[in-house]
């Protein structure tokens, strides 16, 4: 597998005011192409700020990122970023939320309605296509969210805590189902998340952010898929993870 | 992930269910109805009050009297001079409101896009809004003449100031999300100014377009008052030089009349793009 996300030496400094607020020192990390890496930290850390960087929506104090071996200099559409917050648009219906990335790369009209159409279906959210997000619960603005992002069929997707504010049900069906639509789809996905047990059950690959993203341990996850948060909590190898991932956020935060 | 295959079929969700209602005509319109029946009930009452009023309290030579001002609007009716008036009046209005708002929003769509000259131009801006607009009365007479120019650029600069402050709001207030997640979408300029600025600030524009309405008629009527000899301002002047209050208040109820019928079109262009907000929050 190649390199397909080659981040050096990134460093975010915030002015505010007259004081500069680093945000990120010095982050690396390799992406390799097909692979789903989470990203683990405190609040705080600096991984949105990493995201938002990665997608190109901001630029760096100093550092580079490459994909494909060029230089990412704004957003991209084969990279796909599910911010934190929602970003739907409050005007649109949920069908026209999900169209509106082909809409902006010029898909037919046709085109667009089946292919949205298909993923609503893929996110259970049949029947819901002419609704407002302010009509619709938080989860399934997520699962809207998470549908708008997939319907350019992008190579790349970067997540921030997509599923942090929901609950634990509805975040295991949710994980369950990004899995699903992740498998053998060759997309390569960095997800970054607080929760443990979310990064040990989705990723390849975990990395533990300290403080301004100074990385405190990166481990490949071998735990076999299908995984099943159930039977993975019990799971001795599982434990020792988890144990590990604790010990390292602790360390981070000194 | 072009390659998923069945579909999921995740109910767990917390999905509401969907019942269709079984409204009665009056469940579903009798709030409406019992609405407008308080006010059909209120005018009436007035209405009737006056005219009973009228020469047993008040002198009806200074407060006229319903009957009077009927048979006034229906003389006036008779002999075209009504509608004369009310047509030179409605086009000032229309045309300095159209002119004043299409002006106001394009101003304010513009300006915030450059933040730079916005804050240069801001205090003059507010100089020349706090200006009051009668002011300008006599300075258009002089530009313009007493023609129908001068109204329709007063009533067009009052308006002008509403739309394009109001608009000018909408657009700072716009979500920074929401055009971030346009440009991740790959859109450019164009794509974040038309499909998230504009709708965005489209309820500022809309708060602008609904205040600026009065101001417009304000605008034309007093322009008509200070120099005309045709227009709604002048019926009331000439009116009342002659001591007709009857015909001050049938020219009154015909503003009024215009005034409405401006608001119900804001009105109906405010629920066409206002669909996506709450129910509560509508107008
Ligand atoms: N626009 C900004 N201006 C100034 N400081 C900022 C800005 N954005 C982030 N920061 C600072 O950078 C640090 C990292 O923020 P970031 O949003 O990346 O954290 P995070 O790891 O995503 O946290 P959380 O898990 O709570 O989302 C924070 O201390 C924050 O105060
Ligand atoms: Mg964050």
């Amino acid at each position: 597998m190649s390199t397909l996300l080659d981040v050096q030496g990134l460093t975010k400094q915030f002015v505010k005011d007259d004081t500069g607020i680093v945000a990120l020192r010095d982050f690396n990390l390799q992406v390799e192409k097909g692979s789903f890496v989470t990203i683990l930290g405190r609040s705080g850390c600096g991984k949105s700020t990493a995201l938002n960087l990665l997608s190109g929506l901001i630029r760096p104090t100093s550092g580079t990122v490459t994909y494909h071996g060029s230089p990412i200099t704004g957003p991209r559409t084969e990279i796909s970023y599910l911010t934190q917050s929602d970003t739907l648009m409050p005007w649109r219906d949920v069908r026209r939320n999900i169209e509106m990335p082909m809409e902006i790369s010029g898909a037919p009209a046709q085109e667009r309605r089946a292919r949205a159409m298909d993923l609503i279906e893929r996110v259970g959210l049949t029947g819901f296509e002419r609704h407002y997000p302010r009509e619709l619960s938080g989860g399934m603005r997520r699962r809207v969210s998470l549908a708008r992002m997939l319907v350019g069929d992008p190579e790349t997707l970067l997540m921030d805590e997509p599923f942090g504010a929901l609950d634990a049900q509805l975040r295991t069906d949710l994980q369950a189902e990004l899995l699903r639509l992740w498998q053998d789809s060759g997309q390569t996905v960095v997800f970054v998340t607080h929760d443990i047990e979310e990064a040990l059950l989705l990723g390849d690959r975990v990395v533990v952010l300290g403080l301004r993203g100074r990385c405190v341990l990166d481990r490949e996850i071998d735990l076999p898929r299908p995984r099943d948060p159930d039977e993975l909590r019990v799971e001795s190898n599982f434990v020792a993870l988890h144990r590990e991932m604790t010990e390292a956020l602790r360390k981070g935060a000194r | 992930m072009s390659t998923m295959t069945e579909s999921p079929k995740t109910d767990s969700a917390g999905r509401a269910d969907v019942v269709a209602l079984q409204r009665s005509w009056w469940e579903r319109n009798g709030r409406t109805t019992s609405i407008w029946s308080a006010r059909i009930a209120l005018i009436a009452g007035l209405i009737a009050v006056w005219q009973l009023a009228a020469g047993r309290i008040f002198d009806p030579s200074f407060t006229s009297r319903p009957s009077d001002i009927w048979t006034r609007l229906v003389e006036w009716n008779a002999d075209g001079t009504l509608w004369m008036h009310s047509w030179i009046t409605l086009q000032e209005v229309v045309y300095g409101y159209a002119l004043g708002s299409a002006g106001g929003a394009l101003l304010g769509f513009v300006l915030t896009s450059l933040p730079t000259v916005y804050r240069v131009l801001d205090p003059f801006i507010m100089a020349l809004y706090a200006i009051p607009k009668v002011a300008l009365a006599p300075l258009f007479i002089v530009w313009f003449g007493i023609e129908m120019d001068m109204k329709i650029l007063l009533a067009a600069v009052t308006v002008f100031f509403l739309v394009f402050l109001n608009t000018a709001a909408g657009v700072r207030e716009v979500d920074r999300g929401l055009i971030d997640a346009v440009r991740l979408m790959g859109g450019g300029p164009r794509d974040i100014a038309l499909k998230v600025v504009l709708p965005a600030s489209m309820t500022g524009m809309l708060t602008g377009l609904k205040v600026a309405i009065p101001y417009a008629l304000i605008g034309a009527v007093i322009g008509e008052l200070v120099a005309s000899n045709r227009g709604l301002g002048y019926l009331i002047s000439n009116s009342a030089a002659q001591f007709d209050t009857a015909g001050v208040f049938a020219t009154l109820v015909v503003l009024s009349v215009i005034a409405a019928i401006l608001n119900f079109l804001v009105g109906l262009l405010d629920h066409r793009v206002s669909r996506w907000k709450p129910a509560e929050a509508r107008t």
